[in-house]
């Protein structure tokens, strides 16, 4: 792990760094300028990933039409809705304009990606940190308890979330299925922030702290949580993306986000056999839109990886 | 490896009887009644009386350890119990539509691990090079497709040129087995692409670490010609966390499954998941839900033999 900062328990060989390894190391300066040095690709995900979220939040005022506003004249169907200057990405069957619903499937998709991938990958955070700082009995509990779960493929137990929890919609937000991508992460996140939390739980500060009498918790949120930070911001970059993937596969099935509510995934559902052929439009942009947004939070994940803790495995 | 082998396969049966008893209670909180939906009238009305007899017929009054229990004895024999929709068993349920999945799946690996092969290697031993970079934009890509949308690409591209699709209720495997490839061809490749993405990414990163280490140089510095040292001693060592690879994204793979049948049209397990789920098909889930988490279970297994196998260090650990 070479999250921590340098401790004075560092071994001769360590100290003992050749000018090689000195310049390996130069990058723990870690400025954005840096970053952007070093990452070229990552910093392509983050504008990205900025242009989807700028969108996502002025969609009213950047979007040219109201997503939920029907013209037949613009509907396949009706032979319309062929990508030009009116609709600058075509119409859907119910002749809605592609583009606005693509901006406005924008909040859905990114709202319940960084909500999914925050709740698992925090609830998983802490009970990674919470088995390996009580070690013995409670962590084997628990790394049993995380192996069970994690022999259910993950769209699986979705869906079984997904037909347990009642629909909820709050301000617009699905939360049952945010629910549902969340807990499929926890186990995922546990197991790696638990391998990371146990390099630090041996270090001699960990022990000073526990031999000058603070509470286990103090010492969890002092001590170890600071110190897992990294791994922790590296995970939710990229589970926001498979979160993304997911609500996208689920609404594709029906399962997930409901009309009129704009989804990248959901717009893929409805479209008929006809339109393979007629209206390809139809099929390609809300597809593309999804394979930009997990593009871009996977090459800014893979970047910071890279930059903060390249043997981090995920 | 005999101890070894005996070890993990001992460390499998509690998992799955815990996999067991997770389900049963899971499906058991679903909210819904399959048989009031069954039995809802014309205009919504529901007799009370005739929902009680057809669920305590089917079993659904008896307490909850009763039902427990009679699940628990069954599964070693083989009976899951009935479907609550067709009231049918669900072994013969399942049997008659897994297959097609279990061949797509098996195809799916088949194909990625083809694809993926070289692709890695190349870029590997091309590291750093334009090459490079373009088998890194495509794997990348494929981390990013959603399988069901390449699928539907695939289609649209067919379509456009050949002018169909290829049927797939033509042939079995074993009668015409040309045809059932061609037809399965194409499913598999769009549940495979994200696979072999995944696959030729962990083949590059470990060939590169492989190729780093000293016995490299040894090999090299003996005078082996370089096919052999990257072969011998480069691919061989490089594997090892690629088989893990295969065996961890073999539970993508199902998910992929789950999409790219609802798309394709093919009446596999992944469908009837689906279906179960909007039915409401309580035992038809559980049924559903416990082979795949026992398959991937017995996949994981098996990667870890094979892991052993390939690695004496760690048969030796055990």
């Amino acid at each position: 792990m070479t999250v921590s900062a340098p401790t004075e328990n560092e071994s001769d060989a360590d100290i003992k760094t050749s000018a090689q390894q000195l310049k390996a190391e130069q990058p723990s300066r870690r400025t954005v300028s840096d970053f952007i040095k070093q990452q070229p690709l990552g910093t392509i995900g983050f504008l990205i990933i900025v242009i989807l979220f700028l969108s996502a939040i002025f969609a009213p005022d950047v979007a040219p039409y109201d997503p939920e506003e029907v013209d037949f004249m613009a509907s396949p169907a009706l032979g319309g809705g062929a990508p030009g200057s009116e609709h600058l990405l075509g119409g859907d069957a119910f002749g809605r304009d592609i583009l606005s619903r693509l901006i406005f499937g924008a909040r859905t998709a990114l709202s319940i990606g960084f909500f999914s991938a925050f709740i698992g990958c925090s609830i998983g955070a802490i009970i990674g940190i919470v088995s390996a700082f009580a070690g013995g009995k409670v962590d084997i509990l628990v790394q049993r308890g995380i192996d069970l779960l994690l022999s259910f493929p993950i769209i699986i137990l979705a869906i079984l979330v997904i037909a347990i929890v009642p629909k909820n919609v709050v301000f617009g937000i699905d939360i049952n299925v945010i629910i549902a991508i969340s807990i499929p992460f926890i186990p995922k996140c546990a197991r790696v922030i638990r391998s990371a939390a146990l390099s630090i739980v041996t270090l001699a500060y960990v022990d000073a702290a526990k031999a000058a009498g603070y509470k286990g918790s103090r010492i969890v949120f002092r001590h170890i949580l600071p110190n897992v930070v990294a791994p922790y911001l590296i995970l939710i970059t990229a589970y926001i993306g498979q979160a993304i993937l997911l609500e996208a596969s689920l609404s594709f099935l029906g399962l997930g986000v409901v009309e009129p509510t704009p989804s990248w995934g959901l717009m893929l559902a409805g479209v008929n056999s006809d339109y393979y052929i007629t209206a390809p439009w139809m099929i390609v942009f809300p597809g593309l839109a999804v394979t930009l947004a997990v593009f871009a939070f996977n090459l800014l994940g893979d970047s910071l990886r890279d930059w903060l803790d390249p043997k981090l495995k995920l | 490896m005999l101890r070894y082998t005996a070890q993990r396969l001992l460390l499998v049966i509690p998992t799955l009887i815990a996999v067991a008893v997770l389900v049963f209670f899971l499906v058991r909180v679903l909210p819904g009644d399959p048989v009031e939906v069954k039995l809802i009238g014309e205009f919504g009305d529901v007799n009370p009386e005739l929902i009680y007899k057809e669920r305590k017929r089917l079993g659904l009054e008896d307490p909850l350890h009763i039902q427990f229990v009679n699940f628990m004895v069954g599964l070693p024999q083989g009976d899951m119990g009935i479907s609550l929709v067709t009231e049918r068993p669900l072994t013969q349920e399942i049997g008659a539509r897994i297959t097609i999945s279990i061949e797509l799946a098996f195809f799916a690996t088949l194909l990625s691990v083809i694809i993926a092969f070289p692709l890695g290697t190349a870029a590997a031993l091309y590291r750093g090079t334009w090459f490079d970079y373009v088998i890194r934009i495509i794997t990348i890509g494929g981390l990013a497709v959603p399988s069901f949308w390449f699928g539907m690409l695939i289609i649209m591209a067919l379509l456009a040129t050949v002018g169909k699709l290829p049927s797939l209720d033509t042939a079995g495997l074993f009668e015409d087995p040309m045809a059932n490839l061609y037809t399965l061809f194409w499913p598999a490749l769009s549940v495979g692409y994200r696979y072999s993405s995944v696959i030729a990414r962990m083949l590059r990163s470990s060939i590169l670490e492989v190729l780093a280490e000293d016995y490299i140089r040894t090999a090299r510095a003996k005078g082996l010609y370089e096919r052999i040292v990257i072969v011998k001693h480069g691919m061989r060592n490089a594997l090892l966390p690629t088989v893990t690879v295969v065996g961890l994204e073999f539970a993508f793979l199902i998910g992929g499954l789950v999409v790219t049948e609802q798309v394709f049209n093919i009446n596999g397990i992944g469908k009837m998941f689906v279906e179960a789920v909007q039915f409401n098909d309580m035992t038809m889930l559980q049924g559903l839900v416990l082979i795949v988490a026992t398959s991937f279970v017995l996949i994981n297994l098996l990667v870890d033999l094979l892991y052993a196998a390939l690695d004496p260090r760690i048969r030796y650990q055990a």
